[in-house]
């Protein structure tokens, strides 16, 4: 695949690998946080930890939009897709996310009417194509697909659609990095920060990292050489003194952001005033939810949905996780009681979860490397 | 790696030994999807009801010997949506499928059932378009169909037709062809192309706004097979790459060993559409199923020779060889990645592909 294939080379690899070691100060270890999820999945799906050197570890954030999503959210979600007439449609990564009341894919086993889809637009043609039923659309993620559910909430304004719902969940980046920064018990060389949020909301946003907290941050792409590149970049700054936002993904993000896709959000969305995160407890002014104007199209508004706070299991350290404060394989229930077929923790769940990524793709003695 | 990650990875290893239990309540897509969920419910519910030594090792199919002579059985259905897709329809997948099943056993396909549930309201002429491909896929496998069924269930009941065929073979070789007899050091091959029927049925649903020309692989593999055993004694196990792909058999021959296999990323062969696709859709081409592509894992010393059987054969121009059988760690896959990493290659959770053959 052109495009692709030259930054997934592995002897240019080999060459950034070999700068990073030479900016290793010896006895020093370094923890990098990698907030988003997509980089977490590249990261483990090709290999990028056991190539970097042994002195710089990456620490998984808690980018990633699955596992961030509450329990009680998933009650709500199943609630509404279990009412008559419901059509709930969601990405496939929420289907086995365990509620304190199963999953959505229990809920079409025992009858719901759940549609895998894509992109929202998909849940709005079937709302077009079905006038006598509602359309539902779980709606997630940060800021990377907030901008696809407004413009789809514009679009049904625009064509006078009127059975097509949003279930709003989607998350923003800042207050959740501030949160990891405040948690007293994690200690980071740096970040690298999310590439796809970042083409969205610009790289102003990060500037009170560097200023206030004192880390570098480099926006970095998903491929596994944007990565390491990115890794670099950071070593590179701690060693020169320096402490700044780079941008490494230059290919995609503009220092601005995208305007359009900032107005179409501010347009049909504002700031809750709070919202709970998964593991990370309630987080002020870290969501969004609809505008009045678009209240038509509100499926809070429309369903009576339980809203009731569920507490995570004893056992689920996924709070942990997500700040980076124990590592997957560190968690009490990792790969015993909690698997990807049988998910405890939403961490297990996405194929950007840590525990998930780890399970999947890095559950294997890297001494063998040596033997072999 | 410290040691307690060790610990715990051993732990986690020992745990996926274990016989396994299901605790689902009902039955959701999952089970069909031929990942971890199919695997749970094939043994911990059809082998507790209905085990015995010749269905246990749940192989592609049972062998036994009856009046002197060594048969093969198999049976398979066929809910594929669409009817219809680029290279092939229900009908052609409903024969090769079940050809293949007995071919990965080293036997001559003879003779096929075919069972078709209909839904009231469905066309006639769809039904010989479907009947009429059978008979042309059957003579081209060089199958007799022999007995079938046809059921009518009311609308909305069914989904347009679903087809059930089985099938019965010769074995005409002394040969065994299984997983357990896998040795490290044996070599993996694979005849062609990776994903290119999955993709196609999935592009061909139209749900996806996707435009790439795909087609399916679906074809009769017994031929290649007679090519590869006429030309080496050496070959331990074969299977066809269907549900739960190229990902799924080498999980299931790494635990029925206790083996450790390697492959490595950049041999694997996918076509440059299919990984575009699958690229797109965060689907890993290593899980996406073929119809016409068979994984034989052969003796290091007949690996030359297989290859060469599989290469000259016409449904195996892209024989590629993607890796070998280790010692370490054992009941694992792992990849090496083009980009010089290492990681595990699991069985699959979940369900991105449902309903593709």
């Amino acid at each position: 695949m052109r495009f692709v294939d030259e930054y997934r080379n592995g002897d240019v690899a080999r060459r950034v690998v070999e700068e990073i070691a030479g900016l290793v100060e010896p006895g020093r270890q370094y923890k990098l946080m990698e907030v988003c999820g997509g980089h977490t999945h590249t990261i483990y799906k090709h290999g990028v930890e056991n190539v970097l050197p042994p002195e710089v570890d990456l620490i998984h954030g808690p980018g990633c939009p699955v596992c961030v999503i509450p329990m009680g959210r998933v009650d709500d979600a199943i609630a509404i897709a279990e009412r008559p007439n419901v059509v709930f449609t969601t990405f496939g990564d929420m289907l086995r996310v365990p509620g304190g009341n199963g999953s959505l894919l229990e809920a079409k086993a025992r009858g719901a009417d759940v549609r895998l889809v894509y992109s929202p637009l998909d849940a709005l043609r079937i709302a077009r194509e079905n006038p006598e039923l509602d359309i539902v659309f779980f709606a997630i993620g940060f800021e990377t697909t907030t901008p696809s559910t407004a413009l789809t909430l514009l679009r049904a304004r625009a064509e006078g659609i009127r059975n097509f719902f949003v279930f709003a969940n989607h998350v923003t980046i800042i207050p959740a990095i501030r949160a990891i920064l405040t948690s007293p018990d994690l200690r980071l060389d740096g970040f690298i920060g999310p590439g796809h949020v970042s083409t969205v909301i610009g790289t102003r946003p990060y500037r009170f990292i560097a200023a206030e907290w004192g880390k570098p941050l480099v926006v970095a792409g998903f491929e596994p050489l944007d990565v390491l590149q990115s890794a670099y970049m950071i070593l590179r700054q701690l060693a020169e003194g320096r402490c700044e936002v780079e941008n490494q993904y230059t290919r995609v993000v503009r220092e601005g952001g995208n305007q359009r896709a900032l107005e179409a959000i501010a347009e049909t969305m504002e700031l809750r005033t709070t919202f709970e995160w998964r593991g990370l407890g309630f987080i002020s002014q870290s969501a969004l939810k609809l505008r009045p104007e678009f209240a038509d199209w509100d499926a809070e508004l429309r369903y009576d949905v339980p809203g009731v706070r569920v507490a995570d299991p004893k056992a689920c350290q996924c709070g942990e996780v997500l700040k980076g404060v124990i590592k997957p394989w560190e968690c009490k229930v990792f790969g015993t009681a909690c698997t990807p077929e049988r998910p405890i923790g939403t961490c297990m769940v996405s194929s950007e979860g840590a525990c998930a990524a780890y399970y999947n793709y890095g559950r294997f003695s890297r001494r063998l490397e040596t033997v072999s | 790696m410290n040691g307690r990650e060790q610990e715990v990875l051993e732990a986690v290893e020992r745990r996926r030994r274990r016989k396994p239990r299901l605790t689902d309540e009902l039955i959701t897509l999952a089970h069909g999807a031929g990942g971890k969920s199919s695997h749970v419910l094939v043994e911990a519910l059809f082998l507790e009801e209905l085990g015995n030594p010749l269905l246990s090792p749940l192989a592609d199919a049972a062998v036994f010997t009856q009046g002197g002579s060594r048969l093969a059985l198999t049976t398979d259905s066929y809910v594929v949506n669409p009817l219809f897709f680029p290279g092939g329809d229900i009908g052609e997948l409903a024969v090769n499928g079940t050809v293949n099943d007995l071919a990965m056993m080293g036997a001559r396909p003879l003779y096929l059932t075919a069972g078709f549930i209909i839904e009231e309201g469905f066309p006639t002429a769809e039904l010989r378009r479907i009947a009429a491909s059978m008979g042309t896929a059957a003579r081209v496998a060089g199958v007799t169909v022999i007995a079938g069924d046809t059921k009518v269930v009311e609308r909305e009941k069914g989904d347009g037709v679903y087809i059930n065929t089985a099938g019965i073979g010769v074995l005409e070789r002394e040969l065994e062809l299984s997983p357990t007899l896998v040795r490290p050091g044996d070599k993996i091959l694979v005849s062609g192309t990776l994903g290119d029927h999955g993709m196609a049925v999935m592009v061909a649903r139209g749900n996806l706004e996707l435009e790439v020309e795909l087609g399916s692989d679906t074809a009769p593999l017994a031929g290649l097979v007679a090519a590869l055993l006429d030309a080496t004694d050496g070959v331990r196990c074969l299977r066809d790459l269907t549900r739960g792909g190229l990902a799924t058999v080498l999980n299931e021959i790494a635990l029925a060993a206790d083996v450790g296999i390697v492959i490595d990323e950049s041999k694997l062969p996918v076509r440059p559409e299919v990984n575009g696709a699958c690229e797109i859709l965060g689907i890993d081409p290593l899980y996406v199923a073929s119809e016409g592509k068979l994984m034989a894992i052969v003796a290091t010393e007949a690996a030359a020779a297989a290859f060469a059987a599989l290469a000259s054969h016409e449904l195996g121009i892209d024989t590629e060889l993607v890796g070998e059988v280790r010692d370490e760690p054992p009941g694992l896959v792992l990849l090496e990645t083009a980009f010089g990493g290492r990681r595990v290659v699991d069985m699959l959770v979940g369900d991105p592909l449902p309903r593709i053959c």
